[in-house]
């Protein structure tokens, strides 16, 4: 298989790039794999190349109804960071931080990590003795943070309104170094094509309409394409659809899609060079490479499957980009567009055995699943080749909803990511 | 943005005047002392969160303050039909072929 | 300055009005109608841009909104810098300041331009996936250079001086386009007496007929516009939107309109006029007649400055009077494209050739080229351009049937324009934002709208129908149709007489080979803006990237500031014939908003700044400011903080506040705390039911400290309610906690519990609060109210009507301080009245105004907790201590008895509040510290719970901390450590939270 360095495009440039192979196969699926994933997003595709890598199963397909990394992966603002509260939910999105430093070298792909550091920004006292809580846990968690003042922030971040004129004027922050941003699609791809180069085989444009359920136990799926395909276990990580895909299996999850919407700016030139977020004013921004400003919107209330959601959410968006950022006010926003999120009532993941044996879901990610991709794809492919539960998913299981267990990062994540 | 009928003001108005409270129809159980760990949970958590037809709460909150439920195509965005706490709806998923 | 391509005569211009205006720091001169484009062109300005990949020279393709090139920096000052504007749709006024957007050191000698040609071919699509990975470390050095060489133009870096306006509209029909279709629609949906809207974004109506010279009813069609607009100006009910774009469709018709109301005046709106305007739009019908964009056609280095796409030629001629050359090759794959070379010669400048890719073009505008002695060269194709910062030259080849191989020898023509037609796409834009996948129609050689949900018709050029009868008809009949819709009778309307023009059948071509393959030819562009072409469109298929949507990714196709309105289309097709399928199995394409994209400022309005949200202020406010307090956000509300003294620090100030009420009396302006007015015969029950304690047998006249918890059995909110008849009761809950209470009260009456009688009014902005705390707080409230307000008659925990400073009151003897308390409510309006009496009348007892962090200080001392800092939503009453606050017993199992009976709520190791006492008493732990057993484990170390409060205490002498400890309820006296990000680690023991009068005498006096 070939390797991607700078010199190999100077060499194919000599071929007018006649002879690039192609990143991944197009096969026809055989009759049973020992793993099928359903869903072929970066979650999906991680597992996939996890499984196979570092477990060694490679007789795995990745099943993806319409074409590789084409849901939330390609719809979202990119953010990765690990400073969450609670010791369950940082210790698993620590787990994907570090994976994530040196991905592009493990996949041979440059997925364009830029640890450009990441603020959340406080407003009010509350938000303030939240920040020093979260940043404390952090810290004892092994992971990196800081609490700035407003100064700080403002040294950072120039043309944020750091002023006391502001309608909420900043406080401070949460500051993450190390977190930052990540060329989506890249992810999606370098998981692919790496997944596909030990072997696994990745069906687009095929759904699987069922489940084949034998005595309580998954034995494989029915696709609209090629029919029944076996396998011994089926990982399901299909983001918005996984309340469809339970009920097809014949239980329900705790689980609502919502609508989540981003946006980005006409392409400028470099004006913010880290990630802001508040919750408190509900806005969030970064830049992208292309010079784009990204901004998520907020999720919208009510369920949908439409990718798209309502305008006053994006209006809401905006205003806090503007109240800011006042400079951006003559910027103008190029494109919207909208994901489906499926949202756990504690804003933590489900990575989950189900009430059907052999069957495990990874789902709920809500807003901020991208940060987490290799992590997730690392541990649930670690389950999927043990059959048991990794440690660092176990406390996630959707049974947490029966027991009480719940791990409420509400307060850590409550504006969309 | 959703256009929505409050069928209390019996107007047609905006969304932004609406709160969604999640699927309708879910009842507290009668005697939650009774209920299991598992049963509680489903209450509380567990929902069909359907693609296709979704019978749901709002409330005119910006309004009459109000409850009602809609029954609404979670694919399309359209409103099939608004009725009152306690009816039940006339439209339902197997009547209309979710997209 | 001459300009130097405007024609004599002819187009819109107002030759009498020259306008001065600056491009890349250059001044130059057009006329009042020019667009910036038109300007710049009439004085044979040629470069107006860099590519941002190969940094190729790029001049202006196209008139409207489809231009990808002309991208600008527009601003004569610093604040009212605008980047990304396009040329084309700029209008100019005086004074003017343009810029181009990339270049390096200008966009006429660009270095740049040098690494472009070196390095273009090792920049394949997706290059950066495959490089800059090592080493790991230097990939944010690599991006520094990325990032700088991305982006267009740049934001101000100063506020914006401008204002802007969002506006509410409703209507029954929304038409959106004002060419011909749009037009006609208007007429017939006005004259049938509906409500309408007619937006365009242009500068006048009149769409395709503004720039050609088709005759309608035997007049001009410009003739026609006028006396179309001039009759719609008569109806009251239309409104007529020009230099307003509709951006975005949304569901059940709701759209938006960006409406430009001064860009074309000034920099800046004059006189403080709003710049720009959103309409929001709810429209019963909504009618698309928004056209269509002609498709320039894929060819060898179709990029060099001269390069047009057809009917652009044409604008610039028939409405600009600007010839934008001087001899001009036609590439045409259809009819309708001659009419660029019969404007260009009539113009009298020279037609080089029309090359038809069709082997016999027939027609009636073929004929008048022929009779106009144009060289037609047929069956061939425009193969290559030379030149570099203007065309020169062109090959021609001639081609195969069916357009896919050249099969003859090339021979180079003399020209400096090519201009180039692959036939037109609908634009289908906004149909597609609300779901709806465009279908594709081989007659059309398009996509036109699919099947949608929305209360939508189109007409004219969208539908597919390129012509103008088309358009008119079509136009009519949709304006009939939403108005029967609407239950309106629609007049009839004879569809006005157009010139019949017979045209030959256009060919399905989008992409010209060359004699070489793709991958070997010079570059052919798809996507201008991003530097996308044929070749890399072939490379992403080549690399498994099969799906349109991987191949817009991977190439970036489509992801301009143009959104690939002029490429996309190609793209596909390109991408279709290399896997071998058809465009629509290939994919569609979809749109979402916006359809050109629009100001921040506009989309915020006025919500932004003072108006971000609404800030609510008490009776009280104003006493506060001109004592200086300091102020704190609370929800909405601002809330006095502190009121520091001249010269003191806020620890001295919060020092005085705490122990002036301790010693003396306080006062606190306790208004914003929710309250919630309750009756109803089952009022009583249905507390019984909401809260966690017991109701049944509150008496009137008594007051009641309940939690409230969610289903899961979670602490959400407190207060105290007050019984203040059999059947009526006022319910107090936290000031951030006010409305979620109220519509969590109604949620369980009107969805669970209909059958109880209850109902409940927010009453909180119609009280003032008033709370009197300290030692002299009875003999103050006593100076002002003639009730007996003694202990013996008005005990703790009751409350009482009276009148107070002479206005009735209701005053309540509950205490957040553990002090004599007195709670005084007053109507809202005669707060600032009572307000003013106490302190008249306290002067003597030291009266000491205090605020919320003297507030926080005195309750800690008592260990009472403040729901949303010592709660968090993951803990229930026992967690808090605070199961005195629960009846286990109720009949009714209230909400939040089951939850919190859930296997893992009954661990008996959970985080519970207790007491922190740090071992030196000097030493304030900060809210937030996270509390360990063992300080030397290593990372991570196994936390145990965090402060939630904490404080000096000036009254105690020392801190008080309150916290959550695993277990910590059964570790009283126990060591706990707290290390912090500063390195210290704080050693602290467990305790009881009531670090003061733990009896609760000093309330109860």
């Amino acid at each position: 298989m070939q390797r991607y360095s700078g010199f190999g495009l100077l060499k194919h440039s000599l071929s007018h790039h006649e002879n690039w192979q192609r990143v991944w196969r197009n096969p026809t699926p055989k009759k049973k794999y020992d793993v099928i994933i359903v869903g072929g997003g970066g979650h999906g595709l991680a597992t996939a190349y996890y499984l196979a890598k570092e477990f060694g199963v490679t007789n795995v397909a990745v099943i993806e109804k319409g074409y590789l990394g084409g849901g939330n992966t390609a719809r979202n603002t990119t953010i990765v960071r690990s400073n969450y509260l609670w010791d369950e939910a940082a210790h698993l999105y620590e787990h994907a931080m570090k994976l994530w430093e040196g991905l592009s070298q493990d996949l041979n792909y440059n997925v364009m990590f830029s640890q450009r550091g990441v603020l959340n920004l406080g407003h009010t006292l509350q938000d303030m003795r939240d920040i020093q809580r979260r940043v404390n846990a952090n810290r004892l968690n092994g992971i990196d943070g800081e609490v700035l003042d407003a100064k700080q922030v403002s040294e950072i971040v120039p043309i944020l309104d750091c002023s006391e004129n502001a309608r909420f004027p900043v406080m401070g922050a949460s500051w993450q170094p190390r977190a930052g941003v990540a060329r989506h699609d890249a992810v999606a791809w370098g998981f692919a094509r790496g997944a596909d180069m030990h072997g696994v085989d990745l069906i687009q444009q095929t759904e699987v309409v069922d489940f084949i359920i034998e005595d309580g136990t998954v034995v494989g799926v029915k696709t609209d394409r090629y029919g029944e395909i076996k396998a011994d276990r089926v990982g399901c990580v299909v983001a918005g659809h996984s309340g469809v895909m339970a009920a097809k299996a014949g239980f329900q999850l705790p689980l609502e899609s919502h609508p989540l919407q981003a946006l980005v700016s006409e392409p400028i030139k470099p004006i913010l060079d880290t990630v802001v977020m508040s919750n408190h004013v509900h806005g969030y921004a970064s830049q992208s490479d292309k010079g784009d400003l990204v901004i998520g919107a907020g999720i919208d209330s009510y369920t949908g499957y439409g990718q798209r959601g309502s305008y006053p959410t994006i209006e809401h968006t905006v205003q806090a980009i503007v109240e800011m950022f006042p400079i951006f006010s003559r910027v103008r926003m190029n494109r919207q567009w909208g994901g489906i999120v499926d949202t756990c009532p504690d804003a933590c993941p489900i990575i989950s055995e189900t009430p059907v044996k052999n069957l495990f879901f990874n789902c709920g990610w809500g807003t901020g699943g991208f940060k987490a991709t290799p992590g997730s794809g690392n541990v649930f492919a670690a389950s999927l080749a043990k059959g048991e539960m990794h440690e660092l998913a176990k406390p996630f299981s959707m049974f947490r909803f029966h027991n009480g267990a719940l791990i409420d990062e509400h307060g850590a994540a409550g504006v969309a990511h | 943005m959703f256009h929505i009928y409050c069928p209390h003001c019996s107007e047609y108005r905006e969304e932004e005047e609406f709160h969604y409270h999640g699927q309708a129809h879910i009842a507290r159980p009668l005697d939650p002392d009774s209920c299991t760990d598992e049963e509680w949970g489903n209450y509380m958590f567990f929902r069909k969160n359907p693609k296709g037809i979704h019978h749901e709460l709002w409330d005119h909150a910006a309004g009459c303050r109000k409850f009602f439920n809609v029954t609404r195509n979670t694919v399309t965005y359209e409103i099939k039909e608004v009725y009152k706490i306690g009816e039940q709806p006339k439209v339902v998923a197997d009547a209309v072929p979710s997209k | 300055m001459a300009q130097k391509n405007r024609l004599q005569s002819g187009g819109r211009v107002d030759r009498t009005k020259p306008v001065s205006f600056t491009y890349n720091g250059k001044k130059y001169q057009g006329f009042a109608g020019d667009t910036l484009a038109s300007a710049l062109l009439a004085n044979g300005v040629d470069l107006v841009g860099r590519s941002f990949k190969y940094s190729r020279p790029r001049g202006i393709v196209a008139a409207g909104a489809e231009e990808p090139n002309a991208i600008m920096q527009i601003g004569a000052t610093e604040a009212t810098q605008v980047p990304n504007v396009r040329a084309t749709q700029q209008e100019l006024f005086d004074g003017l300041v343009a810029g181009s957007t990339n270049g390096w050191p200008n966009v006429e000698t660009d270095l740049m331009g040098l690494v472009g040609k070196v390095g273009g071919k090792m920049m394949p699509p997706g290059f950066y996936y495959k490089t800059f990975m090592f080493p790991q470390s230097m990939w944010e050095t690599y991006e520094q250079f990325i990032r700088k060489a991305a982006g267009l133009g740049r934001s101000p870096k100063e506020y914006d001086p401008d204002i802007y306006d969002n506006i509410n509209q409703h209507c029954d029909v929304m038409i959106v386009g004002a060419g011909p279709a749009g037009l006609a629609a208007a007429l017939v949906a006005a004259r049938g007496g509906a409500r309408v809207i007619i937006a365009d974004e242009q500068n006048e109506f009149g769409g395709s007929l503004l720039s050609s010279k088709e005759t309608i009813d035997g007049k001009a069609g410009s003739a026609w516009v006028s006396e179309v607009v001039k009759e719609l100006a008569t109806y009251k009910d239309v409104q007529m939107l020009p230099r307003s774009t509709v951006n975005g469709y949304h569901d059940h018709n709701f759209l938006t309109i960006h409406q430009r109301c001064t860009d074309h005046i000034a920099d800046r709106a004059p006189n403080g006029q709003v710049r720009q305007r959103m309409h929001r739009v709810r429209a019963k019908w909504v009618v698309l007649a928004t056209g269509a964009h002609e498709r320039p056609l894929v060819f060898g280095n179709n990029d060099v400055p001269g390069c047009m796409v057809a009917s652009a030629v044409s604008t610039y001629i028939n409405r600009y009077g600007v010839l934008p050359g001087n001899e001009l090759v036609l590439m045409t794959s259809n009819d309708n494209a001659y009419r660029t070379a019969l404007d260009w010669h009539d113009a009298g400048r020279k037609v080089v050739a029309i090359v038809d890719s069709r082997r016999n073009p027939s027609g009636d505008l073929v004929s008048a080229a022929r009779d106009r002695g144009i060289n037609i060269i047929a069956g061939s194709g425009v193969i290559d351009v030379h030149g570099s910062k203007r065309v020169q030259e062109v090959s021609v080849a001639s081609l195969s049937e069916d357009g896919s191989r050249v099969t003859g020898s090339v021979q180079k023509l003399r020209a400096d324009t090519v201009a180039s037609s692959g036939g037109w796409s609908p634009v289908v834009h906004l149909s597609c934002h609300t779901g709806s996948r465009p279908v594709w129609k081989d007659d059309v050689i398009g996509f036109v709208p699919g099947a949608t949900v929305q209360q939508q018709l189109i007409a004219g050029a969208i539908s597919g129908d390129f012509t103008t009868e088309g358009a008119l008809s079509q136009g009519i009949k949709a304006a009939q149709e939403a108005l029967s819709k609407l239950g309106k009778s629609a007049p009839e309307m004879a569809v006005p007489k157009t010139d019949k023009v017979v045209q030959g059948k256009p060919m399905a071509l989008f992409h010209i080979p060359h004699s070489k393959p793709t991958s070997q030819a010079p570059k052919q562009f798809v996507d201008y803006q991003n530097d996308v072409t044929a070749a890399g469109i072939e490379l992403a298929c080549r690399e498994g990237f099969e799906s349109i949507e991987h191949v817009k990714r991977y190439t970036a196709m489509g992801f301009g500031t143009d959104q690939g309105k002029l490429g996309n289309i190609n793209g596909m097709a390109i991408a279709a014939k290399f896997l071998n399928q058809s465009i629509p199995e290939t994919g569609t394409t979809i749109f979402r908003p916006n359809y050109t994209p629009i100001t921040f400022g506009a989309i915020a309005g006025r919500n932004c700044g003072e108006l971000f949200d609404p800030k609510r202020y008490t009776a009280m406010h104003k006493w506060h400011v001109e004592h200086g307090a300091k102020f704190e956000d609370v929800g909405q509300w601002k809330r006095p903080w502190y009121f520091p003294k001249p010269g003191e620090s806020m620890h001295e100030a919060l020092n005085r506040e705490c122990v002036a009420t301790r010693e003396s009396v306080g006062i606190l302006d306790a208004s914003t705390l929710g309250k919630i007015d309750i009756q109803g015969k089952d009022a009583r029950e249905f507390l019984g039911r909401v809260y966690s304690n017991a109701w049944a047998k509150l008496p009137v006249g008594k007051c009641r400290y309940g939690l409230m918890l969610k289903e899961d059995g979670m602490v959400f909110d407190d207060g105290v309610t007050s019984c203040l008849g059999d059947n009526h009761f006022l319910m107090t809950t936290t000031t951030g906690g006010a409305a979620g209470v109220l519509n969590w009260l109604e949620l369980y009456h009107q969805t669970e519990w209909p059958e109880l009688e209850v109902y409940f009014t927010s009453v909180t902005d119609h009280w003032a609060t008033m709370t009197i705390s300290g030692p002299n707080s009875r003999k103050l409230l006593e100076e002002l109210t003639d009730a007996d307000v003694s202990k013996e008659n008005f005990g703790f925990m009751d409350w009482k009507p009276m009148e107070v400073a002479g206005v009735p009151a209701r005053v309540f003897r509950i205490s957040f301080t553990g002090e004599l308390s007195f709670e005084i409510n007053v109507q809202a309006n005669y707060g600032l009245h009572v307000w003013e009496k106490l302190f008249e009348h306290g002067a003597k007892y030291n009266l000491t105004p205090y605020g919320t962090e003297t507030m926080h200080i005195l309750r800690a001392e008592k260990g009472f907790i403040i729901a949303g800092q010592d709660t968090d939503g993951s803990v229930h009453p026992y967690d808090l201590g605070m199961g005195w606050a629960v009846s286990m017993n109720k009949p009714f199992s209230f909400i939040g008895k089951r939850g919190m009976g859930r296997e893992d709520c009954v661990r008996k190791d959970r985080k519970q509040l207790v007491g922190i006492k740090t071992i030196d008493p000097n030493v304030v732990l900060p809210e937030g510290a996270q509390g360990v057993f063992d300080p030397s484990a290593p990372i991570p170390m196994p936390m145990v719970g965090h402060i939630t409060s904490s404080y000096w205490s000036a009254n105690l002498g020392r801190s008080i901390a309150m916290g959550f400890v695993k277990g910590g309820l059964d570790k009283m006296g126990e060591k706990v450590y707290y290390p912090l990000a500063d390195g210290r680690v704080v050693e602290a023991e467990i305790c009881s939270p009531i670090f003061l009068d733990p009896k609760g005498e000093r309330q109860n006096v």
